[in-house]
């Protein structure tokens, strides 16, 4: 694997495959009277949080104790950042504390990849959601979860239809899932209203469309996006969340029209009534918790792979990843 | 890896690891005094498959099931930081769990005891076993940690330029054990000078 992981794109399938296959051997964990493993001790993990995060931060902050490392967290609110520090004396701080992995969400796009690039920081940089860029862990924990009800739980998602649904052009989600899901074979199609689908859309591996109904009755797996007000996403995209919600939202009706085996994913936070109907959310077919609990695996692969690892072989260290290579 | 296999000694054939096998077995059970509380933990991947025959020649000559799993070690080992990310093998626990029980590690190779004490560290994770031992299919010597196995299919006097080769047939076709390295390529034109960890990809290095 990089030494980074900034977006979903990093990854070709084999990559992606061992970090699925990875956190497949560390989902039993949560199963154990002990859930930590002692991989990453001595080893500092900082969750830098510019911007607000509830699920993101915790898994992060779960998965690196899990693994035994030291975990600061970070967050702009209450920190110096409020006083108008920049990003660069910011990490030049954890860079003097010794950082060897910095897990970063930031409201700009892009300002992980600066932080990898600038020579800031020693540590690996992990793009935790970077404004409407990226946010590859989430596709990672998406990927994970349909290959359990999609593939059996192993594999790849060769030839699987997932439709992604609403407000794509605010997404990090959709744009790491539309790179991670087609590396691993899945087809894509995007469904969102005309004004909610960014340009340069024909330039992802994904079809688009904007009739919901008709993707639904013929897709594996459909992911609802979150309408992201924060980012402005209610101010004139749509003409009314109630008619957003009829046109693009799933309910019982809409659920009704997915193949039998098909489930639905969102990646939180909901709004319940918008995007989907509270019915749905706590529906059978609905995979959000178990989403939640995959993420924690899946952020674990990654810090496993990203810090774990000589990034160069030593000399007496055999080439191939055999694990057997040494008794 | 050519080289490794042109100057390849066979020690062990399938024969061999078969008696080996069966006499660990029964070891096992005369030290244990039947079949009670046992269960049987292979290391990945080649102490599994041994393990498995182990539990089947005990289940011959008891008459009786003794569970059998498996134990990934590589989140324990110390050396993590000194080569590449690997990728995890299936740890795989009997549903009665290890708490209580005698436990027997099964691995193909013990050579530093390094794997062996990644494994006592995972043990302590997953519950307080009553005992643990170990049961190794060749013991190569150069230990680097006061680790001794209890049972032994094979001593193997090695040196430490030579590499052992433990062949299974669930996960390489065929059962064998083979010195390369040094000693064997002395007799060969082409010596294998290499150390440790050029044994191939299928083989146990160092």
């Amino acid at each position: 694997m990089t030494r980074h992981l900034l977006s979903a794109g990093d990854l070709d399938h084999a990559e992606a495959l061992t970090v699925l296959d990875t956190a497949a051997e560390l989902r039993a964990l949560a199963d154990r009277p002990i859930k930590k493993l002692p991989t990453l001790r001595g080893r500092t993990v900082v969750n830098l949080f510019f911007e607000d995060s509830t699920r993101t931060r915790i898994s992060f902050e779960a998965a690196a104790k899990r693994l035994s490392a030291d975990v600061i967290t970070f967050s702009a609110k209450g920190s110096s950042v409020s006083k108008g520090e920049s990003l660069k004396d910011t990490a030049l701080t954890l860079q003097a504390m010794g950082a060897d992995a910095v897990v970063v969400r930031h409201e700009s796009s892009g300002a992980p990849h600066r932080l990898a690039a600038s020579g800031w920081v020693d540590g690996s940089v992990v793009n935790a959601g970077d404004g409407t860029h990226e946010h590859p862990t989430q596709a990672l924990l998406d990927a994970f979860t349909l290959r359990r009800h999609l593939a059996a739980g192993t594999g790849d998602l060769d030839g699987r239809r997932v439709t992604i649904v609403g407000d794509v052009l605010h997404s990090r989600v959709a744009r790491s899932n539309a790179l991670l899901l087609s590396t691993l074979g899945a087809e894509v199609t995007m469904v969102a209203p005309p004004t909610l689908l960014p340009v340069g859309i024909d330039s992802w591996p994904v079809s688009t469309s904007y009739d919901l109904d008709a993707s639904l009755a013929k897709c594996d797996a459909v992911m609802m996006l979150r309408v992201q007000r924060e980012r402005g996403a209610d101010g004139g995209f749509f003409p009314s969340a109630r008619e957003y919600s009829r046109r693009y939202g799933i309910d019982a009706r809409r659920m009704a029209l997915l193949p039998d085996h098909a489930v639905v994913l969102h990646p939180g936070p909901m709004n319940r009534g918008v995007e989907i109907s509270a019915e749905v959310a706590d529906s059978e077919r609905s995979v959000i918790v178990e989403q939640v609990r995959n993420g924690v695996a899946v952020r674990m692969a990654v810090l496993y792979l990203l810090l774990s690892g000589a990034s160069e072989p030593t000399p007496e260290a055999s080439p191939a990843l055999a694990p057997e290579s040494e008794q | 890896m050519v080289r490794a296999h042109s100057t390849e000694r066979v020690v062990l054939d399938d024969r061999d690891v078969a008696r080996a096998l069966t006499r660990i077995a029964h070891e096992i059970l005369e030290r244990n005094r039947g079949s009670d509380d046992l269960v049987l933990l292979g290391i990945p991947r080649r102490g599994v498959p041994l393990a498995r025959r182990i539990a089947a020649r005990i289940a011959q000559v008891e008459g009786t099931e003794v569970p059998v799993g498996s134990l990934d070690v590589t989140m324990y080992r110390d050396d993590l930081r000194l080569r590449p990310a690997r990728a995890l093998e299936h740890t795989d626990l009997p549903s009665c769990g290890v708490e209580g029980r005698v436990v027997v590690l099964v691995d193909d190779v013990l050579f530093s005891g390094r794997t062996v004490r990644s494994a006592l560290d995972a043990l302590h994770d997953l519950g307080r076993p009553r005992a643990v031992r170990l049961a190794v299919l060749v013991d190569r010597g150069h230990r680097e940690l006061p680790v001794r196995a209890d049972f032994v299919g094979k001593n193997l006097p090695t040196s430490l330029v030579e590499s052992v080769r433990v062949s299974v047939a669930e996960v390489d076709g065929s059962d064998a054990v083979s010195i390369a390295g040094a000693a064997a390529a002395g007799r060969a034109v082409t010596g294998a000078t290499e150390g440790a960890g050029s044994a191939g990809a299928t083989g146990r290095a160092r």
